[in-house]
């Protein structure tokens, strides 16, 4: 083991530990939400999980972005089988470890279709950028889209560049440093993309080719581990969490919304005429919950987990009929907003700082809020599944629920309602008129 | 105006009988102008296929989803417990309405408060009805030109797509899709309780927004499954160019071609 091993150790181990608290943090983060069971059903969740995540069932409705990111998808799964190499080479000093114990065939194959996948996976990352820095689809552009979320989509895909070319360098020079008969270099592979870089390369000295041959390979590596600690302050998490979001999101038709269930046993308990008015409550009962959600801390672990799965591709906000027409909602930055504030009380709480913010009002409206359709169009674009209308709903049941602060025709619905049994005020006696009109 | 024939559930109690289905009206189609003409037509086409179905009348009370949409779960919750209990008190089985949100609530959310039914909407009722050959249509529609607005409590909320257009193609018409349909469907604004309020401020009504890409197919009949949808459509058209279409129920185009 060589000085360059003991440095890789170390260099791994500093990536992951730290890869490992921050995920921990974040899945901290995730457990501040209330409550709510999603462990039923469970072969269905899988199901779900295989066709909506791994199969990316939802990504090709729109089949320009849907498969570019198929190839980035596979390629940043496939690719990774390369990972493993870099690793034991990295760590025992071999060179290109792989190779001897596959079958030199499947080796070939491997390296070969990596390769076809790297070059794919950089010209979709060009495309992506064309898309958002020079067209400049609209959606990447909207209000919510200020200066580091653009920032953070341009360096991950800046970032996946960088990768793929260093992984495609790093093979030219290696097997031009088998045709110049260098020491170490001598197992040669399948280069169908890589031939075509050696010409950058060729009539450099040996000493040279090594030098850029390492540099790509540790460049790659570290550029990985990189990314890979990256990804957890970034909206890029969906690589990761697209998997636990689709599997427990939910089931149910899209227009099933919850019964609040402490909601249920007060009118249950208002509706039985044996109940007594005047009983103190059990002593055992648990701490009430406020009704609907005020803060991060109000929704559920799911709504969390969904917050810091959301990759900003902005569908549902596309697709949102309010924020088609110009109003201030947009289910994105529901879904942002809710991130930032989760994680904004949990830096707080661990740094003992007092808060003194909260979901509601201090980062998004009631404006917002109130001009929901709740037509679900939002819910049905997500690629992944994610539910900001359950988010809009229960913040409204705060604001009706806890603070009386509905719009003033809707508190005359809800009066009619309660009244006369209709939205409008007219008597239950003439509900059947159309009979004889 | 051909006399209907109703008969509410306490009148089938009262004579010792029971209805088949329930035929829950909603308080759009019992208190809307508009709404209680689709009311009516549907009541026609029961009548035309001898349905033995009862209503609450002055028994029903408002299902709740807007409520329940605008934040107020207690007064679904209410609402929804006055009826079940009304329901259940009649031994209700079955179900059909012919609006959307009533259909949803009573279907997906009744379930885990005590209500447990076999909730249809219309445009399905109606295209058993017309499997079973107890309805026959005619052909007056010939020629004429039908886009089809998917309410969203139908569509992206139920999943129910196809069966509408199928009974509008039956009436042997043609049927014109808009871009943004099924399950890319584009609201007509009124849902989550916005029917009850003003919108919020921005560039644009939503039901505008979707009467213009409704009328740029230049059809005779926008058709929807929705009394809210239909308001929505009705009050889109007078303002984009009054007359340029008629926003109609499926049942009513129906009831009109028996």
């Amino acid at each position: 083991m060589g000085i360059s091993n003991i440095i890789f150790l170390i260099v791994f181990a500093i990536a992951i530990s730290f890869f490992i608290r921050n995920l921990k943090r974040i899945i901290e983060n995730i457990k501040l939400g209330r409550n709510i069971n999603r462990s039923d059903r469970a072969t269905d969740r899988w199901k779900n999980m295989l066709r909506v995540a791994i199969g990316q069932s939802k990504m090709t409705r729109r089949p320009i972005a849907g498969i570019l990111h198929i190839i980035l998808y596979l390629g940043f799964i496939i690719i990774n089988i390369e990972v493993i190499e870099i690793l034991v080479d990295g760590i025992f000093g071999t060179h290109r470890f792989l190779a001897s114990i596959l079958p030199l065939k499947l080796y070939n194959f491997l390296i070969g279709s990596f390769e076809i996948l790297a070059i794919l996976v950089l010209v979709a990352c060009i495309i992506f950028l064309v898309r958002r820095n020079i067209v400049r689809i609209k959606r990447f552009w909207s209000k919510e889209m200020t200066a580091w979320p653009r920032t953070d989509a341009n360096l991950i895909l800046v970032f996946e560049i960088l990768l793929m070319s260093a992984f495609l360098i790093m093979n030219a020079a290696d097997s031009l440093l088998i045709a110049a008969g260098a020491e170490h270099y001598t197992t040669s592979f399948s280069t169908p993309i890589s031939q075509y870089f050696q010409f950058f390369f060729s009539g450099l000295e040996t000493s040279t080719l090594v030098l850029i041959e390492r540099f790509t390979w540790w460049f790659h590596i570290i550029g990985i581990l990189g990314f890979m600690n990256y990804v957890l302050i970034s909206k890029h998490l969906h690589i990761f969490f697209a998997f636990p979001s689709t599997y427990f999101a939910n089931l149910n038709p899209l227009g099933q919304f919850t019964n609040l269930e402490s909601v249920t046993n007060e009118v249950k308990l208002m509706m039985d005429p044996n109940a007594d008015p005047y009983a103190s409550p059990p002593t055992t009962a648990p701490v009430a919950e406020s009704f609907g959600a005020k803060d991060a801390t109000d929704l559920n672990w799911v709504q969390l987990l969904n917050a810091y799965s959301c990759t900003e591709c902005g569908r549902c906000t596309d697709n949102c009929p309010a924020n088609h027409t110009g109003k201030l909602l947009s289910p994105r930055k529901i879904m942002m907003d809710t991130r930032d504030r989760i994680t904004e009380i949990a830096v707080n709480k661990r740094k003992g700082k007092e808060d003194t913010k909260s979901l509601l009002g201090d980062y998004i409206t009631t404006e917002e809020l109130w001009a929901c359709t709740s037509c679900n169009a939002c819910t049905d674009a997500c690629p992944i599944e994610l539910d900001p209308l359950s988010i809009i709903m229960d913040m409204r049941r705060y604001l009706v629920m806890e603070q009386s602060a509905a719009p003033t025709e809707l508190n005359m619905m809800f009066t009619n309602v309660e009244n006369n049994g209709a939205p409008w005020q007219f008597p239950a006696a003439d509900r059947l008129n159309w009979k004889d009109e | 105006m051909n006399e209907l024939q109703v008969k509410t559930m306490a009148e089938f109690m009262a004579d010792g009988k029971s209805a088949d289905v329930l035929f829950w009206v909603g308080s759009a189609g019992s208190f809307d102008d508009r709404a209680k003409k689709i009311t009516r037509a549907f009541v026609q086409i029961l009548n035309k296929a001898n349905v033995n179905f009862g209503v609450l009348g002055s028994e029903e009370s408002s299902s709740g989803d807007a409520a329940k949409r605008a934040g107020n779960e207690f007064l679904f919750q209410m609402q929804a417990m006055i009826n079940i209990e009304i329901m259940n008190g009649y031994n209700v089985k079955r179900i059909v309405t012919t609006c959307p949100h009533s259909f949803n609530t009573l279907k997906n959310e009744y379930k885990g408060l005590g209500g447990d039914y076999k909730v249809q909407h219309h445009t399905e009722f109606i295209t058993e009805l017309l499997a079973e050959g107890k309805l026959k249509l005619t052909g007056k529609l010939k020629g004429t030109k039908v886009t089809y607005h998917d309410p969203c409590y139908l569509g992206r909320a139920n999943n129910i797509y196809d069966m509408p257009r199928e009974l509008i193609k039956s009436l042997g018409v043609e049927l014109v899709e808009m871009k943004r349909s099924k399950r890319k469907s584009f609201c007509c604004g009124a849902g989550g309780a916005q029917m009850f309020k003003e919108p919020e401020n921005g560039a644009q009504d939503i039901n505008i927004n979707r009467t213009e890409e409704a009328l740029a197919l230049k059809p005779d009949i926008i058709a929807t499954g929705c009394p809210f949808c239909n308001t929505m459509m009705t009050d889109g058209v007078k303002a984009v160019n009054e007359g340029a279409a008629q926003v109609k129920d499926i049942a009513e185009l129906i009831a009109e071609n028996l």
